[in-house]
């Protein structure tokens, strides 16, 4: 897709979002906002996955280790073909399989994650499976910042560095909010880079909202051969709707009619 | 004290020699240990297929998080780590990545119970059947001699579903049941095995506890005229309600025995199955009380309990008594 049409997507996918989460009055509102333009890129621009090819082995994976932003991986999938959209009326209901974290038994979702700080670690098991294979799969998951404080992601990062899977390529979306206040107050995650290069990764830091740069740079992996890659896309929890950004009631807060419709007003003008 | 019975291995080493057997002919199985190829006796695994180990050093989330990845990619995965540590430190992942997700992972906690003795509480899987037992989409498997654990192996190479198996260190006997019996090559997982028929008292037991019933069931019929059945219950999920009920509907006493906390394990579930299907025969748990264990060996540990051939002749009088 050209920056022009993957804009429009993300457009659309912020107004699905929030519609869906509205409908639902549940949902991870601010994180599924930051992360919605990288999987954009990955599902338009990158992966290789389908509806037509989703049982083939040789496609590629995507495991969302942040589950909890599974809003943003329901309206890309829905608008990939995946199911029809309109299932998603019944987000968080009674008796849905699309429930507030992904689960395999929705086409198009590889595993269920939810727990945080599995993901790197399933897609590190891929990416091995993948070698051994001497297949061309590429396997790819978005963390989120609040995770990073998770020990299993360190085993996980020490291991696929240690196996050279230049075939895994991991997405932090560092909107630097995490529910209890700013990650530099919780726990801080910085200097990540030279953590994350310290560990055997080459790391590339992006501005997570541009679409340009994200394809860019999600098609030109492994940034080095024998080194899985680490991609600090820097995003803003929230972005798109101006009184959601940057403020950590959004991290799960639906809004009311009058401010629903506020943010769709917002949306439609971009 | 007493000596238990000795034979040729340990069924953790069968498990080894087996895969070993099998990995030859299937390149998709592979093992993926946590530093722990040692204890798993699976150095000569390593050594024979180099290409079919994935190590991730002491990282037990790590090691059930990879082996969910391979498994999804269609590897017959073995995450092969010491109970104690499979089952606790990387429960989120057999919860979560292995059985709600259904990667068919095959987890083998090594060394289980109290196989380690003096190493202690740290070291000891007690909670394991317990644990496992309230996760949905598992099956567990403690076998009792070499032959249940072969052909074990052998089964959960081929399974589209998680399981647990469950291995001891000490040497047990290749095969724990009575000639008599007939053809003794017969395991199915989920189907307790009759080791020993009698009418007067059954022993379910699993994994090494199994071998006091046995010998408890000798003494029982040679010094006390009391003739015990004793199963290797070595399923405990899904169980053999079959089975159970069969021996329940006799009416005699039933002991159940396990290498594991009173709590949650073999005896817990089987009690629950009667209960709820209205038996009331006198029935007894016999495993590791709700305590500090106490140190020692596991010999010492077991004689301490009275999870041996004396104190199980002991409980099994005391039932019959009341």
């Amino acid at each position: 897709m050209t920056t022009q049409e993957l804009k429009q997507k993300s457009k659309e996918y912020r107004q699905k979002v929030l519609k869906y989460i509205y409908n639902a009055k549940a949902g991870h509102t601010g994180g599924s906002l930051s992360m919605v333009d990288i999987l954009n890129v990955l599902y338009n621009n990158v992966l290789n996955v389908s509806p037509e090819n989703i049982k083939s082995p040789s496609r590629d994976r995507y495991v969302q280790s942040k589950g909890h932003s599974v809003e943003a991986l329901y309206v890309v999938l829905a608008d990939k073909g995946f199911f029809p959209e309109e299932d998603l009326l019944t987000l968080c209901q009674y008796n849905s399989p699309y429930i507030g974290h992904p689960t395999n038994s929705i086409n198009g979702m590889e595993q269920n994650t939810g727990g945080l700080g599995h993901g790197l670690s399933i897609c590190s098991g891929m990416a091995v499976a993948a070698k051994k294979d001497k297949s061309s799969v590429k396997v790819f998951t978005v963390l989120g910042d609040g995770e990073m404080a998770e020990g299993s992601n360190w085993e996980a990062f020490m291991f696929a560095a240690h196996n050279k899977l230049d075939n895994l390529c991991a997405i932090l979306d560092y909107n630097k909010l995490q529910i209890t206040g700013p990650n530099a107050d919780v726990v801080c995650l910085e200097p990540l880079d030279k953590k994350l290069e310290a560990f055997g990764w080459a790391v590339k830091h992006v501005d997570g909202h541009d679409l340009e740069e994200l394809s860019e740079i999600l098609n030109s992996l492994p940034f080095e051969e024998g080194k899985p890659s680490f991609v600090i896309a820097h995003t803003v929890k929230g972005k798109g709707i101006s009184y959601m950004e940057n403020v950590i009631k959004w991290h799960h807060g639906v809004p009311s009619e009058e401010l629903y419709d506020l943010a769709q007003r917002e949306l439609e003008l971009i | 004290m007493e000596t238990v019975i000795a034979s040729k291995k340990a069924n953790q080493v069968v498990f080894s020699e087996t895969l070993e057997a099998l990995a030859e002919y299937d390149k998709d199985i592979l093992i993926v240990t946590s530093d722990s190829r040692g204890s798993g006796k699976l150095v000569p695994f390593a050594q024979k297929y180099p290409d079919q180990v994935v190590e991730v050093g002491i990282a037990e989330q790590n090691l059930v998080g990879v082996a969910a990845g391979l498994a999804s990619m269609g590897k017959k995965a073995f995450a092969v780590s010491p109970s104690c540590f499979l089952t606790a430190r990387s429960l989120e992942q057999i919860k979560n990545d292995v059985c709600y997700s259904d990667n068919p992972v095959k987890l083998v906690g090594i060394s289980a119970g109290i196989s380690y003795g003096a190493l202690g509480t740290t070291h000891h899987s007690l909670h394991d059947f317990a644990v496992l037992r309230a996760i949905n989409n598992i099956t567990i498997v403690a076998p009792a001699d070499n032959l249940e654990t072969e052909a074990l192996v052998r089964k959960a190479v081929e399974m589209d579903s998680p399981i647990y198996l469950r291995f001891g260190k000490k040497n047990m006997p290749e095969n724990l049941k009575d000639d008599v019996l007939g053809n003794a090559n017969e395991f199915e997982i989920g189907k307790g095995r009759v080791l020993r028929e009698g009418a007067d008292l059954t022993f379910i037991a699993n994994g090494e506890t199994v071998l006091p019933c046995k010998a408890a069931a000798q003494i029982l019929n040679e010094k006390h005229g009391v003739n015990c059945k004793v199963v290797s219950m070595h399923t405990i999920k899904p169980l053999d309600a079959e089975l159970i009920f069969e021996i329940a509907e006799a009416g005699q006493p039933i002991i159940t025995a396990e290498e594991h906390s009173i709590y949650g394990g073999l005896g817990e579930s089987v009690a629950s199955l009667l209960m709820q299907n209205g038996f009331s025969n006198p029935f007894k748990i016999v495993g590791l009380p709700d305590d500090h264990t106490v140190s020692g060996s596991q010999v010492e540990i077991f004689d301490h309990y009275g999870i041996t051939a004396n104190g199980l002749t002991e409980t099994a009088l005391d039932l019959i008594k009341k």
